[in-house]
């Protein structure tokens, strides 16, 4: 016993015995390549290259640049296939292949797909596209008017173009798609709408629909059938996606899917978000608004339902339920767990078993006073009733806001940490509900928002999150939203970027700042890190302000009003200040 | 003394309703079909010639019951959800003093009723011509071009920026007269 003492304090110490890794199925050994936004179908956005490390990394320099033509939010990830890099625009999506075997990466080919202007529109944040997918020798990317497309990666030919989105409802593409057992994975935008959410499995061969499962509604269309086990009895019941709405309020009650998926060949399940209930004024729609701002898990072949959980029953604040989710393996409270990993919009870090969706863990990872906490009994999250928004009442100080103690912007994971490594919001805001019409192709929001910095005064903070400790191991305050991805490596470098421009590499240990550089516009889009032709280690990123947060730039809206691009706008008064609409990748190696 | 206030009061308020604008509180129902060409760019080859002014352009811009209409409209129809209450979503800000397509009541009456290309959607079948007008002039306010006794004042409920009636005007704004 007493010899065993000391070997256990070494261990405990130590820091590289991965106790918390993403599964091998889904986080194969790293090919040095970049073919998904997230990496592997864990998302862990974790690369095992290493020439650039702690010791290096201050000499990184740029290895070229490439102008995208387009100065609208860039929130894509370039993806590296072999020797060619892959990048999406925001509309109007044009793809550009890039020559890495070359001197300077010129252009291999470029794909225009002309997508109806009119889209611009009724995108609700910008005209935003989070990226493209690989799979079998094809590019897989979606258009703001509605369409998906493949195209040959070797010659930039359409293959085929599937037209999934009506405009004229409101119904935009945003996201990158998922690629799983030969069928792609789409959902729409337009949970500002009225737009009735649903995912899409098309096939990666010929294009045709598979299958959809809406996300509201009968349980018919939602795909849920005999194979349904919800963990909470909450979430129990017949037709909950109707009868937890008033009448027909479900046909334009939202509940879109423009994030994030992830994919578990073990358990052959892919896991999905679903967004806010529409309007965001909630006295219209009374009820817990099934399946919105929830997560499902579904098979892949028939996008049947296995279980599903809801992050915020009723939303009050535009939660949407969309972000990230890290599939990892690990020990909890003693017992070998297959976990889900979500950083969600409504403040909590919640640690869910996927094989079954019971909450293990839910813990505030920055302010949060719209709720109480989540009963982990009933899987319940404890609303605020002070924090209770409706029609002609003004409610103050709010947090977190509309966009979530985090948004879109996804997060990282470090095996060798056992950190998430977390880009996230520190705002807070009011809310003044407001009646609303619902006007098909119009937004169908009925709430005036503005926002403001929370607690500190620092609007944005990239936090190191310790899972198995369920607490905040490090956290760094920036002055904007931070609203890029992340990506860690095994050097032990963290990157992200700034709403400023700078694009940063911190110790994955420490936080501590190592480097930086000051591109030409505000980062909001996704590292990636690669190997290059040459043998060295290369790191990408597209800077380009934008998206929700960035709007007033890209958007040049008004900062004197408070409520524009639904409230954020307010807090983002100084932005025009320091920075101006861009598009442009940078990409750098050490010398 | 109390004959002399009581005459000048009488007279004070038969002034003011000499004074009162006329309301047309019965809009013609027909939609916004008016077909009145409205040129989208100040050239023309041969030199620019005046467009002419549309009757109803005058008659609603400087109307208050017609502002404060347009006010309400504005959120009827959702043009808020795009606009925001003037700064911009969407679409982009209404207040400022940039505009695409023209500041002219027919400018903005004609992108209402037909349209733009980037993602404003035609209104032509949805929102009566006399309302159409309505909301040209509350757009117009926004940027300070309405008379202030006539553009709608303060909020009951949240204030997201000075009311109509206090707005600057964008054009001038920022430069010293
Ligand atoms: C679905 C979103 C949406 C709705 C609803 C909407 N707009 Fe627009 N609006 C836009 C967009 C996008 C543009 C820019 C169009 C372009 O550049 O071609 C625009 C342009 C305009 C312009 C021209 C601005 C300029 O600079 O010339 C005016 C005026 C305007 N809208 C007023 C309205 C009014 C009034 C309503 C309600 C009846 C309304 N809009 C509803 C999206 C919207």
């Amino acid at each position: 016993m007493l010899a065993c003492f000391p070997f256990l304090m070494a261990a405990s110490e130590s820091p590289s015995t991965p106790a918390i890794s993403p599964p091998a199925s889904a986080a194969p050994p790293d090919d040095a390549q970049w073919t998904m936004p997230a990496k592997n179908y864990a998302s862990t956005r974790y690369s095992e290259l290493a020439e650039i490390n702690e010791g290096n990394v201050k000499n990184l320099q740029v290895a070229f640049t490439f102008s995208t033509g387009v100065n609208k939010g860039q929130e894509a990830a370039p993806l590296v296939v072999g020797s060619t890099m892959y990048i999406v625009t925001p509309f109007p999506n044009i793809v550009y292949a890039l020559d890495l075997s070359k001197h300077g990466a010129p252009i291999k080919w470029k794909y225009e797909p002309n997508p109806e202007p009119a889209a611009q529109g009724v995108a609700c944040c910008d005209v935003v596209n989070r990226g493209a997918a690989f799979a079998d020798g094809r590019i897989f990317f979606n258009t703001l008017d509605g369409h998906t497309i493949a195209l040959d990666a070797n010659s930039g030919q359409p293959i085929w173009n599937t037209h999934i989105g009506n405009i004229n409802v409101g119904e935009t593409l945003t996201m990158a798609p998922l690629v799983v057992k030969g069928k792609v994975l789409v959902g729409n935008s337009g949970g500002e709408m009225g737009v009735r959410g649903w995912v899409k499995a098309l096939d990666a061969g010929d294009g045709h629909v598979v299958w959809t499962a809406y996300n509201t509604g009968p349980d018919k269309e939602v795909l849920i059938g005999p194979d349904f086990k919800p963990h909470y009895d909450m979430d129990k019941g017949k037709d909950l996606g109707v009868t937890t709405w008033p009448p027909e309020a479900w046909k334009i009650g939202g509940g879109n899917m423009w994030g994030w998926i992830s994919y578990d060949p073990d358990l052959n399940l892919i896991f999905h978000g679903t967004g806010n209930p529409g309007p965001w004024n909630p006295d219209l729609r009374p009820g817990d608004n099934k399946w919105t701002s929830g997560i499902f898990a579904r098979d892949p072949d028939t996008g049947a339902a296995k279980w599903f959980y809801q992050w915020t029953p009723h939303d009050l604040h535009d939660y949407d339920g969309i972000n990230e989710q890290i599939l990892l393996d690990m020990n909890w409270q003693g017992k070998p767990r297959k976990v889900l990993v979500r950083p969600e919009r409504n403040g909590y870090l919640y640690v869910l078993d996927r094989t079954t969706g019971e909450v293990l863990s839910a813990k505030p990872y920055g302010p949060v006073n719209s709720s109480k906490g989540v009963d982990l009994k009933t899987g319940r999250l404890m609303a605020n009733p002070d924090k209770k928004t409706g029609t002609g009442k003004v409610v103050r100080d709010i947090c977190p806001t509309a966009s979530g103690l985090k948004d879109w912007q996804p997060s990282a994971f470090s095996p060798k940490t056992g950190l998430l490594y977390i880009p996230h919001n520190n705002l807070c805001m009011d809310e003044e509900g407001v009646e609303v019409n619902y006007i098909a192709g119009t937004p169908y929001v009925g709430m005036n928002v503005r926002m403001i910095p929370g607690p500190g005064g620092n609007r944005g903070a990239f936090t190191a999150w310790d899972i198995a400790a369920e607490k905040q191991a490090w956290s760094l305050k920036e002055n904007f939203p931070v609203w890029s991805g992340a990506v860690v490596t095994a050097g032990d470098i963290v990157f992200y970027g700034t709403m400023e421009g700078w694009f940063k590499a911190v110790s994955a240990k420490t936080g501590e700042l190592l480097w930086q550089f000051r591109t030409s516009s505000g980062i909001i889009g996704q590292p990636v890190t690669y190997r290059g032709p040459d043998g060295h280690q290369y790191v990408a990123i597209l800077s380009g302000v934008g998206g929700w947060a960035g709007a007033i730039v890209s958007g040049d809206l008004d900062p004197r009003d408070a409520t524009a691009a639904l409230g954020f706008v307010n807090a983002m008064k100084d932005l025009k200040n320091v920075t101006t609409a861009g598009g442009t990748l940078y990409v750098f190696r050490l010398p | 003394m109390r004959l002399g206030f009581a005459t000048l009061l009488s007279v004070t308020l038969a002034l003011a309703a000499c004074q009162r604008e006329e309301r047309d509180t019965r809009p013609q129902s027909s939609l916004g079909s008016g077909g009145q060409p409205t040129p989208v760019t100040a050239l023309e080859p041969g030199g620019q010639r005046p467009s002419p002014r549309d009757n109803k352009a005058a008659s609603f811009e400087a109307n208050a019951f017609h502002l404060s209409e347009g006010k309400r409209l504005f959120g009827w129809f959702n043009c808020s959800g795009c606009h925001a209450n003037g700064g911009g979503g969407m679409g982009p800000a209404l207040m400022d003093q940039k505009w695409i397509y023209g500041s002219s009541m027919e400018s903005i009456h004609a992108t209402i009723r037909d349209g733009r290309p980037n993602g404003m959607p035609s209104f032509r079948n949805m929102i009566p011509d006399d309302q159409i007008w309505e909301l040209a002039a509350f757009v117009r306010s926004l940027s300070g071009n309405a008379p202030s006794s006539a553009a709608p004042q303060r909020n009951d409920g949240m204030m997201p920026h000075p009311s109509e009636n206090r707005m600057p005007d964008a054009a001038t704004l920022g430069k010293s007269p």
